[in-house]
């Protein structure tokens, strides 16, 4: 027998329920405050240096963008039928929704590595690295700088959440969670949501606007 | 030792948190017991102090006489960097949050544990991994920069900065860990009875102030990445030459820094609420005044930053704003103080040594806060920022407030957590000479400041000289107060007097449980009827003999 998934300082299933969601939503805003210093950053640059921002922003080719924004919005959407499985304590299927949704997320990376290694070629680098001729504007090398940074954060939320949506994953294929408990499976999920729900604004920020 | 037969003869409790389940170094190092991790975290925080310090004398000697006296001018510079950042980050912010926060959050909420007891072994781990990423830069070379680390300077320093602000970084999230932890604890583990309206005073302090860890420190994590990022390869953020604005990295480090001090005083304010109805026997005054004052105190906090921008070409406009914002933390701390003067009034005042850091607390504070809304005045400031007047005021407020609640805490509590007494004779003797070490160290620096000396140079004219050979005597003085506090708490850690349960006949949850607490905190799951700090008009007069029992579920 599985031991109960009760920690001994907690009266029920409910309040630790309760405090799991509760310190999930906490960590969310935490990390959303992480990535608003970038995109402080980013606006008031793009304020400073609105042309060569723009200019930079067409540099960089949309499909790369717009593939990885459909990737990442079909995944949520997999986490989420995944997780519809665990609420009626089919842990078997939510194992499966989730491998599909890791493999959209190596997808997702693959293709990041692609245009990664694209921005190499051309010179289109942070700070002192930066050497694209076709843009010399002053600003056009900040836009880089945040350009990685803001993506390589999230290319490290995706690894992250990557993770644990195989570890959980797994756990509930081996039939680990209930109907009536099944805490890990949803957290996992809004944890992804959070990964996907940044995508979002990266996506116009740097590709589009 | 004599067997207990008459009740009021305190017994040692022979079963708790210090000796079960086990005594060995291996089960402190991996213990959950939120206890066990406070007192690691309090360890290893006054173990910090105690470097602090030491760098604090060496600066201090060096400012004895005008011209080069113990060391070279760069010498001077890593050292004040390193006082700072030892002090601010690896002291005051963790010390009593992390630390009597940990041991007494649950133990006032009745509850067993906090929410996530893993989550804070790690929240500890990281906290000595960052202290040790911090301590090797500093070791391998050392800062220059100050710890406020402003660009561009700190991203072209050649000194090591990267690992230290890597340090900081990751002391980050062992602060947020924390901050989630008690947020959590708070809203799901209290007692059968504990309505928010029950919630000791020194919970809802923690509470803002982890709300604070919480929203700010993910902004000053990213900021000190990118100041290493940009030191280590160039990458153009904060640098000017390459187009970047050394004036947004001041935004962002004082959108966290300032409601940083926050997370220093906001604390000191639990200890001192608790301090304050313990030692006057009488219920607080304006307890939710009290209470919600410190999420005012929380909320407006992240609207002052721009306060210490006045003279980076910041607009007057902007200037005037923060000015009038900022002084409205002084309008939420003046109910406090308001409350907590007339918590004394008509009370039984009990002058041990927690009640005397306790009148130098408030005597830091209001100096303190004064002087703050001195230098929130834009016109004032422009004649005292970076002088010693500032490093006077948050010495003050900060360093003064903190450290008074700090000692307080650890000698309130001190018989919660060892099960004995220290020797009040020599606690009063104690802090005094704190209380006046440290007026002496820092009134000479306001005066000094308002003449024009500036801050962070390790020389001076010879007509500072003499105010600059009073504050080294002050901090002489400081210091000898601090060893001799040192000295005694060691000593009765083995040889002290048997506390038993409530030694202070303190009404405060945490003490209706064996002192120390048994491990799992308390025996059944405690009922509350009455709030946390309700004194009967005469229970100082004829304190109970044992501690009063919670009602107990049946
Ligand atoms: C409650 C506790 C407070 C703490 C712990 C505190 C701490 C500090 C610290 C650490 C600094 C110097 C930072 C540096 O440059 O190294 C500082 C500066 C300053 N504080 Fe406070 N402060 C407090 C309250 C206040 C209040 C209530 C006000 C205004 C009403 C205020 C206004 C200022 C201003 C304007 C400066 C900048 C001075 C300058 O650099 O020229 N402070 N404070
Ligand atoms: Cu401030």
């Amino acid at each position: 027998m599985q031991a109960s998934p009760l920690a001994h300082h907690f009266e029920n299933i409910e309040k630790q329920s309760h405090a799991e969601r509760l310190g999930m939503w906490l960590f969310l805003a935490s990390e959303v405050l992480l990535f608003t210093a970038l995109f402080a950053a980013y606006a008031v640059y793009r304020y400073l240096y609105s042309d060569a921002f723009a200019e930079a922003s067409r540099a960089i080719e949309t499909w790369f963008g717009l593939v990885n924004t459909i990737i990442l919005v079909t995944s949520s959407f997999t986490v989420a039928l995944g997780l519809n499985e665990a609420v009626k304590g089919n842990g078997k299927k939510t194992g499966l929704w989730f491998a599909v949704s890791v493999a959209f997320a190596i997808a997702f990376l693959a293709l990041k590595a692609v245009e990664y290694s694209h921005h190499f070629q051309e010179g289109q680098l942070p700070g002192r690295y930066y050497s694209f001729h076709e843009l010399q504007a002053p600003g056009a090398s900040l836009f880089f700088s945040l350009y990685f940074l803001i993506t390589g954060l999230h290319g490290v939320h995706v690894i992250v959440g990557m993770t644990i949506l195989a570890v959980v994953g797994v756990k509930a294929a081996r039939g680990k969670y209930t109907a009536a408990y099944h805490t890990p499976v949803e957290l996992a999920g809004l944890y992804w949501h959070l990964v996907d729900l940044i995508w979002i604004f990266v996506f116009p920020l740097i590709y589009l606007v | 030792m004599s067997p207990s037969h008459a009740s009021d003869v305190p017994v040692y409790n022979p079963r708790n948190y210090l000796n079960s389940p086990a005594t060995g170094l291996k089960s402190w190092l991996l213990t959950q017991d939120h206890k066990r991790i406070g007192v690691m975290f309090l360890v290893a925080a006054s173990v910090f102090f105690a470097v602090g310090g030491l760098f604090a004398m060496l600066i201090r000697i060096e400012l004895l006489t005008p011209g080069p006296t113990i060391m070279d001018a760069m010498t001077y510079n890593r050292l004040f960097t390193l006082h700072g950042v030892v002090m601010i980050f690896l002291f005051m912010i963790p010390a009593i949050p992390s630390g009597f926060g940990n041991f007494l959050v649950p133990l006032m909420l009745g509850a067993k544990d906090v929410a996530f007891p893993k989550l804070n072994l790690l929240s500890f781990y990281l906290y000595m991994l960052g202290a040790v990423v911090a301590l090797y830069g500093m070791i391998h070379g050392g800062a220059d920069t100050g710890w406020t680390f402003y660009t561009p300077y700190s991203t072209t320093t050649v000194t090591k900065v990267v690992p230290i602000l890597l340090g900081a970084f990751i002391l980050g999230f062992s602060s947020i860990l924390t901050g989630l932890n008690f947020i959590v604890t708070t809203h799901t583990m209290r007692a059968p009875g504990i309505g928010w309206n029950r919630v000791p005073l020194f919970v809802w302090s923690i509470y803002a102030t982890s709300i604070i860890q919480i929203l700010a420190t993910p902004v000053l994590g990213m900021t000190l990445l990118l100041v290493a990022v940009e030191n280590a390869f160039g990458w153009g953020i904060f640098d000017p030459a390459r187009g970047g604005d050394p004036v947004l990295f001041q935004h962002f480090f004082w959108f966290y820094s300032h409601p940083a001090v926050y997370i220093m005083v906001l604390p000191a304010m639990a200890v001192i609420s608790e301090v304050v109805c313990a030692f006057s026997r009488k219920n607080i005054f304006g307890y939710k005044a009290v209470a919600y004052s410190s999420l005012g105190i929380a909320f407006v906090g992240f609207f002052t930053w721009g306060h210490h921008l006045f003279v980076s070409g910041q607009s007057a406009f902007d200037a005037g704003v923060f000015g009038v914002l900022s002084m409205f933390v002084g309008i939420f701390t003046a109910i406090k103080v308001f409350n907590w003067t007339a918590t004394l009034y008509q009370g039984s005042i009990a002058f041990k040594t927690p009640f005397a850091y306790f009148v130098g607390f408030l005597f830091f504070l209001v100096f303190g806060g004064m002087t703050g809304v001195a230098v929130a005045t834009v016109s004032l400031d422009v004649h005292w920022h970076d002088t010693y007047f500032v490093v006077a005021h948050f010495h003050f407020i900060m360093v003064g407030a903190t450290v008074m609640a700090f000692l307080a805490a650890l000698h309130y509590w001190f018989p919660k957590i060892t099960g004995r007494m220290y020797p009040e004779g020599w606690g009063l003797v104690g802090a005094v000479m704190v209380i006046l070490g440290f007026n002496f160290t820092f009134i000479p620096q306001f005066l000094l400041g308002n003449e024009g000396m500036p801050r962070r140079y390790f020389s001076y004219p010879e007509r500072f000289w003499a105010l600059n050979v009073a504050s080294t005597a002050g901090a002489s003085v400081l210091a000898m107060g601090l060893v001799i506090v040192l000295v005694y708490l060691l000593i009765s850690l083995k040889w002290g007097p048997i506390a038993g349960p409530n030694p202070w006949h303190s009404r405060g949850y945490e003490w209706d449980t064996a002192s120390p607490p048994l491990p799992e905190n308390f025996e059944e799951t405690p009922v509350y009827t009455r709030g946390p700090h309700e004194y009967d008009e005469d229970s100082y007069a004829n304190p109970p003999p044992v501690a009063p029992e919670p009602k107990h579920a049946s």
